[in-house]
C-alpha cells in the first residue's frame, strides 16, 4: 500500500522534473542573459560569475545585472515597430482563421459520422509531412515562376507576385494553422445535441437566428480556444516570415533570430524574447481558464 | 378499427360536460388527414386521421417505435407528411417551417439552452415575438411564478434538479401562449412520487390556462390521469381512441386491453350471443363463460374474454357452480399496501392475475400460498373481444 503511494509519488514529479529541466532551467538562463550587457567575448556577454571569489563573485555578478538591455528594446524604433508588426500579423491571421475555420468545422459537424471521419482526417493528414516541407511546397506555388502563376496563366491572369510580400505570410500562416483552428471549433459543434436547434426553430428562429441565438453562442469556448491555439504560437513565428516573407519582412521571431546570430547580441535577443513571452502570459492564462472551464462545464 | 357503442355503460370518473368531439358541429383545432410518413423503407406513421378539439388534453399512447413522437413531429413541422394533410384551425400546415407554426414543443430532453439562464430560456420565445423588453420581462417572470421558480430566475440549466429543469422547459413551451403545447414524453425523467405530483400539476395548468394540450407517451398512467381522451397507438396506427375510463373498461381489442393495464383473457366458442350477453365455452371453465354483450356474435366463431384483476373475486371456499367460475392455486402473492395482487395458477398451467383491495387492515383466514382457491366474476366484468 505505502509502496503504492510511494511511486505515485514519483509518478507526480516526473513531469515537474522534466518541466524543471527543459523549461524553467532555460527560462532562468535566458532571463539572467536579458540582464546582461554585451560584449566582445566568448560568450559574448557579461557579467559572468567568477565562482572562484565564492559569494562575494556572486554578489558582484548580481550587483553587475541591470535592466540596460530593455530600456534599449522601448528605445530603438525598430524592436517596437516588430513587436507591433508580429501582434498584427498574429490578429490578422487569427480573423481570417476564424472566418475560414468556422464554416468549414460547422460543415464538418453537419456531415454523417463516416464523411465527418473522412473530413476529419483529411484535416489532419498535413501533419504527418514535415512542416518545413510544406512551407516549402508553397514557396513552390507562390513563387513568380510557380504553380499558382502558371494556373493563373492559363486562365489569362496573372502574374501576381506573392512570394516575399507580406500576403505570403498570411498565406502561410492560415494554411500552416488552420487545423489548429478548425479542431477546437469541430469539437463544440459536434458536441451541440440538435434538439437544442429543434427548440429554437420551435420558439419562432428562422435556422439564421437560431444560429446566432444558439450554436454560436455555445461554440464560443471553442472560438476561445482556437483562436488563442492559433494566436499564441503564431506570434513567435520564425519560419514562415523567414521563408515566405520579404525582407523587410519584420517579426519578432526573425528579429531574436538576427539579433542571436547576425548581430551577436544575446543580451538583446533574450530580452525580446522575455517580453514576448510576458506579453503571452495573458492570453495563455486566459486560455487555460478557458480550458479548464470547458472541462467543469462538460460534467 | 371497429368504434363500438355501447350505450349501456356507464363509466364513471369523465368530465361529463366536457366532450366536444361528440358534437358534429364543433370544428377541430388539429386535424390528421390519412396522414402517412416513411423513413426509408419504414412505415412509422401509416395512414393516422385524427381530430384534436380546442381545450382537449389528448394523449397519444404506445409502446416505443409505434409513431406517437413522429406524429407529434408532424404537428410541430420538425417531419412532413409523405401523404396526407395536417391542419391546424382548418389551415394546412403543409410546407410550413417549425418556427411559423403556434404551436410549442416540450422536449424529451427538455432541450434547455445550457448558455441561458432559466429566464433568458423562458423568454427565448418571446423575444421571438418581437414583444418589448419589459413585456419580455413581465411574461417571463409570470411564468416563472406559475412554474414555482421564482427565485431562481438567474440560474444556469446546469444548475438545477430535474425536476426543476422540466418546469423549466414546460414555462419555456407555454410563455409565446401557443395554439397548443406538445408535450414528448414530459414525465419520463422524474422519478415515481414527482411524475405523480406533476401529472396532477399538468392537468391543473391545462385547465388553468384553458390550452390544447397534446402530450406523447408510453406510460399508460400517465396518459390515463392526464388525459381527456386516449388515443392508443400501434405499428404506425391507432387502434382505439376514447377517454380514459372507455379504453381501460371497453377496450376493442385484445391488444388495448393487454396495453392499458392487466388483463386476463379467456378464449371461447361463442355458444349464444343474443344482443344482450354473450356465451363462451372454454375448458377452462366448467360453467363457460357469461358476458354482458350488445354486440351479435357469430356463434361458433373464437372470441376472448377479458377480465381485469381487480374485477376477480377470490374465494377459499367453493362457490355454487355457474358460469365465470375457475379453480386454482395460488402460485404467488404481491402484497403492495393498498392492493394484494394474487397470480393464480389453472390447472391447465396458465396464471391468472386478481387483485383486492385491503380495505380492513386483518382479514379473518388470510390468502396464503399454495392454497385451493376459486375465483369468480359477474357477467359485466369482462368484455368479450374478438380481435
Amino acid at each position: 500500500m505505502s509502496a503504492r503511494r510511494d511511486r505515485t509519488g514519483l509518478a507526480a514529479i516526473a513531469p515537474f522534473l522534466w518541466l524543471g529541466v527543459f523549461f524553467l532551467f532555460p527560462f532562468l538562463l535566458v532571463a539572467k542573459l536579458s540582464l546582461s550587457d554585451t560584449a566582445l567575448a566568448m560568450p559574448p556577454y557579461a557579467p559572468r560569475i567568477d565562482w572562484a571569489l565564492g559569494m562575494a563573485g556572486l554578489r558582484a555578478f548580481l550587483a553587475a545585472l541591470d535592466l540596460q538591455t530593455y530600456g534599449r528594446l522601448t528605445s530603438d524604433h525598430l524592436y517596437v515597430a516588430a513587436y507591433l508588426s508580429s501582434l498584427r500579423f498574429a490578429a490578422v491571421a487569427t480573423a481570417i482563421l476564424l472566418l475560414l475555420g468556422y464554416p468549414m468545422a460547422y460543415a464538418m459537424a453537419r456531415c454523417s459520422p463516416a464523411v465527418r471521419q473522412a473530413l476529419l482526417m483529411a484535416v489532419i493528414l498535413p501533419f504527418w509531412t514535415s512542416f518545413l516541407i510544406r512551407v516549402y511546397a508553397l514557396i513552390g506555388i507562390l513563387k513568380p515562376e510557380g504553380l499558382l502563376n502558371a494556373v493563373l496563366a492559363a486562365v489569362g491572369l496573372g502574374p501576381v507576385a506573392l512570394l516575399n510580400t507580406d500576403a505570403a505570410i498570411y498565406i502561410g500562416l492560415v494554411y500552416a494553422y488552420l487545423p489548429f483552428m478548425v479542431l477546437p471549433l469541430y469539437a463544440v459543434l459536434e458536441r451541440q445535441h440538435h434538439d437544442l436547434l429543434e427548440a429554437a426553430a420551435d420558439l419562432g428562429c428562422t435556422p439564421l437566428q437560431a444560429f446566432w441565438r444558439v450554436t454560436f453562442p455555445l461554440s464560443l469556448p471553442g472560438v476561445g480556444a482556437g483562436a488563442l491555439l492559433c494566436f499564441i504560437p503564431m506570434v513567435g513565428e520564425f519560419v514562415i516570415p523567414d521563408l515566405l516573407g520579404g525582407s523587410g519582412t519584420l517579426m519578432l521571431g526573425k528579429t531574436i533570430w538576427t539579433e542571436f546570430f547576425a548581430n551577436r547580441d544575446w543580451p538583446a535577443a533574450s530580452a525580446v524574447a522575455i517580453a514576448l513571452l510576458a506579453t503571452l502570459v495573458v492570453p495563455i492564462a486566459l486560455y487555460q481558464r478557458q480550458q479548464a472551464k470547458l472541462i467543469g462545464g462538460a460534467r | 378499427m371497429t368504434q363500438r357503442s355501447r350505450p349501456r355503460l356507464n363509466i364513471g370518473a369523465v368530465r361529463s360536460t366536457f366532450a366536444p368531439w361528440a358534437d358534429p358541429a364543433a370544428r377541430p383545432l388539429v386535424r390528421f388527414e390519412n396522414v402517412v410518413k416513411r423513413f426509408g423503407g419504414e412505415t412509422a406513421v401509416a395512414g393516422v386521421s385524427l381530430d384534436i378539439y380546442e381545450g382537449e388534453f389528448f394523449a397519444l399512447l404506445g409502446p416505443s417505435g409505434c409513431g406517437k413522437t413522429t406524429l407529434m413531429r408532424l404537428l410541430a413541422g420538425f417531419e412532413d407528411p409523405d401523404e396526407g394533410r395536417v391542419t391546424l384551425a382548418g389551415e394546412d400546415l403543409a410546407g410550413r417551417p417549425p418556427h411559423r407554426r403556434p404551436v410549442n414543443m416540450m422536449f424529451q430532453s427538455y432541450a434547455l439552452f445550457p448558455h441561458l439562464s432559466v429566464e433568458k430560456n423562458i423568454a427565448f420565445g418571446l423575444r421571438q415575438l418581437g414583444l418589448a423588453k419589459d413585456e419580455v420581462a413581465a411574461r417571463a417572470a409570470e411564468m416563472l411564478a406559475l412554474v414555482r421558480l421564482d427565485g431562481l430566475a438567474r440560474r444556469k440549466p446546469h444548475q438545477l434538479s430535474g425536476g426543476q429543469r422540466q418546469r423549466v422547459a414546460l414555462a419555456r413551451a407555454i410563455a409565446p401562449r401557443p395554439r397548443m403545447l406538445l408535450l414528448d414524453e414530459p414525465l419520463a425523467a422524474l422519478d415515481r412520487k414527482l411524475r405523480e405530483e406533476t401529472q396532477f400539476e399538468l392537468m391543473a395548468l391545462q385547465q388553468s390556462l384553458g390550452m390544447t394540450f397534446l402530450i406523447v407517451t408510453h406510460d399508460q398512467e400517465e396518459a390515463m390521469v392526464t388525459a381527456d381522451r386516449i388515443a392508443v397507438m400501434r405499428e404506425g396506427q391507432i387502434v382505439q381512441i376514447g377517454r380514459p375510463a372507455e379504453v381501460y373498461e371497453a377496450p376493442n381489442s385484445r391488444y388495448v386491453a393487454d396495453f392499458i393495464g392487466d388483463v386476463n383473457l379467456f378464449e371461447g366458442k361463442v355458444e349464444r350471443a343474443d344482443g344482450q350477453s354473450v356465451r363462451l365455452a372454454s375448458d377452462e371453465a366448467q360453467g363457460g363463460f357469461e358476458a354482458v354483450e350488445d354486440d351479435v356474435i357469430a356463434v361458433g366463431a373464437t372470441a376472448w374474454l377479458a377480465v381485469r384483476p381487480e374485477k376477480i373475486q377470490v374465494h377459499l371456499d367453493a362457490p355454487p357452480p355457474g358460469p365465470n367460475r375457475l379453480a386454482g392455486k395460488v402460485a404467488d402473492i404481491g402484497y403492495l399496501g393498498d392492493w394484494t395482487t394474487y397470480l393464480v395458477e389453472l390447472p391447465n398451467g396458465r396464471t391468472l392475475r386478481a387483485a383486492r383491495a385491503n380495505a380492513a387492515r386483518f382479514v379473518e383466514r388470510p390468502v396464503d400460498w399454495d392454497d385451493q382457491i376459486w375465483l369468480t366474476f359477474a357477467p359485466d366484468a369482462g368484455v368479450v373481444l374478438t380481435q
